[in-house]
């Protein structure tokens, strides 16, 4: 296995991308991206629905042959060594492959079967990883009488039970309720804690993004157009934000904003503001409108987000408000066909 | 590694066959009436082919018990096309297995739950009357297994053609139904015009059903070994295209 110095220790690298792309037809799905994932690392691939996410990860779970460039996972080539990488990794995908008509332990050793764990070893690991995400009272109950949020649960101890080396969650939370959600990334969590493991996620929710990963990867339109840790990425647009809607057209406010040394960019409502301890810049704002007879209709203040870090690089949000949370699943689940 | 998986997912398939109770009966119920019916509609019915001894409940229970056969193994070979739908089949997918186990092993767990639906409605036609050879039966097994393997890795080879379940009932009616008409199984081939007559001998399931015959009540319109070689050749030539469809598919 190779190593890359990464602060002062030595750490192996878990995954190594590069160059990868993906073409469908005339479509480019994933540009040329490259990155590293460092062993027991939390890595994050953050975007809009249709970035290519999914095909990125399908690609390296050697589902989907890449276009060009290459891939390693554990030191193995997803192109030239694909049992090998299949061997070492484990998947959740984001819709839900589970044989509903089978129990929750027989799901489990149907895969640790499938990947050559014998018997005494198969029985410990399913009580193990079913202890892990609490259903160990619910190991003989058939799956299709599970919650989505059990069925997720069970999926994510079955991803991690044959000891892979790499994790891939796609989409862990997509289509759950908040308080679901909430309860997968503590189980998340633990798994990461307790296991030996890689954890390479894919979301659209900045919540699961900054509350689960070291590093964070945000991707648009195939490419990766910023990537590092959670807390850098947030610096570059600074502590806050502030968000302000004009009446008339913003250009000349803008204008008149950046000759004062602010930090600002256009967005599809109005602007946004980045800087340290935004609400002490309110007052100086105001003045320059009234001045300048701006009129500002309305004004809202926002602890920075990964949110910001998207649309300071993009002038979009990631997710449109507006759409109702289930045709946004009917939309990514097609999107990962 | 590789023989293990094939029995992983036959064990699977297995366990779900034994699961699912209520299909296990109400797939037999077509066929059941089919033979106690006609049977009963066309017993004094004179058919010049067939000789004076041998009753129409005689001459009708292997097919029958070939059509179960044919039913079950294709039904499963197309199940994959479920898996698909459901998500399953990506879970094996990614798993170390290569394609070729994970096809045979679908075929071999298909082909077992077919054997068994085979059997049951061996068993069930004593109940309607029908009396074989007791030796017969074992010459019967080599015919049913490689019926059952036949048919459920042509439903594999459909099933990578199928985009979603929807074609199911297409396979149903075109394919099926006629093989099963067309194979001898409900009447004497030699019954038949002789363009039709022709269309039998290019029919697979024709050698498997005269084969079923031979062995249960000693009557057959080709030679056993023909029907065996016939049978056997099939068989290979559909393991192996099945593989090589599978092999090509992409679960994305």
């Amino acid at each position: 296995m190779k190593i890359v110095m990464r602060g002062e220790e030595l750490q192996p690298v878990a995954i190594r991308v590069e160059n990868l792309s993906k073409d469908f037809g005339s479509l480019r799905a994933v540009n040329s991206v490259s990155f590293e994932v460092v062993s027991g690392e939390v890595f994050g691939l953050l975007g809009p629905n249709g970035a290519g996410k999914t095909t990125l990860i399908k690609m390296l779970c050697t589902l989907l042959k890449p276009t060009s460039g290459k891939a390693e996972i554990a030191g193995f080539d997803i192109v030239k060594n694909p049992s090998e990488v299949r061997k070492n990794i484990g998947i959740v995908f984001q819709e839900p492959t589970l044989d509903v008509e089978l129990t929750a332990k027989e799901n489990l050793d149907f895969h640790g079967r499938l990947y050559g764990m014998d018997g005494k070893k198969r029985n410990e690991r399913i009580k193990e990883v079913l202890k892990l995400v609490g259903l160990e009272d619910r190991a003989d109950e058939l799956v299709k009488k599970f919650s989505g949020g059990m069925q997720r649960r069970l999926e994510i101890a079955r991803g991690f039970m044959h000891f892979p080396k790499v994790l891939f969650l796609d989409e862990p939370t997509l289509g759950l309720d908040v308080q679901t959600r909430r309860k997968i990334w503590e189980y998340i969590d633990k798994v990461r804690k307790e296991e030996d493991i890689t954890i390479i996620l894919t979301t659209h929710y900045i919540e699961e993004a900054e509350n689960l990963c070291d590093r964070v990867a945000i991707i648009d339109h195939g490419n990766i157009i910023a990537l590092d840790t959670v807390e850098r990425l947030k610096n570059r647009v600074g502590e806050d934000s502030i968000e302000i809607v004009t009446e008339g057209d913003v250009s000349d406010f803008i204008e008149l904003m950046k000759s004062a040394n602010l930090r600002v960019v256009r967005t599809e409502e109005g602007l946004m503001v980045s800087a340290g301890e935004a609400e002490r810049l309110i007052p100086q704002i105001f003045s320059l409108a009234n001045k300048n007879g701006i009129v500002i209709k309305s004004v809202s203040l926002k602890k920075s987000s990964l949110e910001d870090v998207f649309i300071l690089l993009t002038g979009r949000k990631i997710r449109e408000e507006s759409s109702s949370g289930a045709l946004h699943v009917m939309r990514a689940r097609r999107m990962g066909r | 590694m590789e023989l293990y998986g094939i029995y992983v997912l036959w064990l699977r398939d297995l366990k779900r066959y034994i699961r699912a109770r209520s299909r296990i009966i109400g797939s037999l119920g077509m066929p059941i009436f089919f033979l106690a019916f006609l049977g009963i509609g066309f017993r004094r019915a004179q058919i010049p082919s067939l000789p004076e001894n041998l009753s129409y409940i005689d001459f009708l229970a292997p097919g029958i018990v070939s059509m179960v056969v044919l039913f079950t193994g294709t039904f499963s070979g197309v199940s994959i096309v479920w898996d698909r739908q459901f998500g399953f089949l990506r879970e094996i997918m990614v798993s170390p297995l290569s394609r070729t186990t994970i096809s045979l092993g679908r075929t071999i767990g298909g082909a077992t739950t077919a054997i068994i639906q085979g059997t049951l409605m061996l068993f069930v036609s004593f109940l309607v009357g029908f009396r074989p050879a007791l030796d017969g039966l074992i010459y019967s097994m080599f015919f049913m297994v490689l019926i059952a393997i036949s048919f459920t890795g042509l439903g594999i080879a459909i099933s990578t053609l199928m985009e979603d379940i929807h074609g199911f009932q297409l396979v149903i009616n075109f394919f099926l139904f006629p093989l099963f008409f067309l194979s001898g199984a409900l009447f004497p081939i030699s019954e038949l015009p002789p363009f039709l007559r022709s269309l039998t001998y290019l029919n697979p399931l024709t050698y498997g059903v005269d084969g079923m015959r031979w062995s249960l009540v000693r009557f057959s319109e080709f030679s056993p070994l023909v029907d065996l070689s016939v049978l056997f050749v099939f068989s290979v030539f559909v393991i192996l295209l099945s593989t090589f469809m599978f092999e090509r598919t992409e679960v994305g």
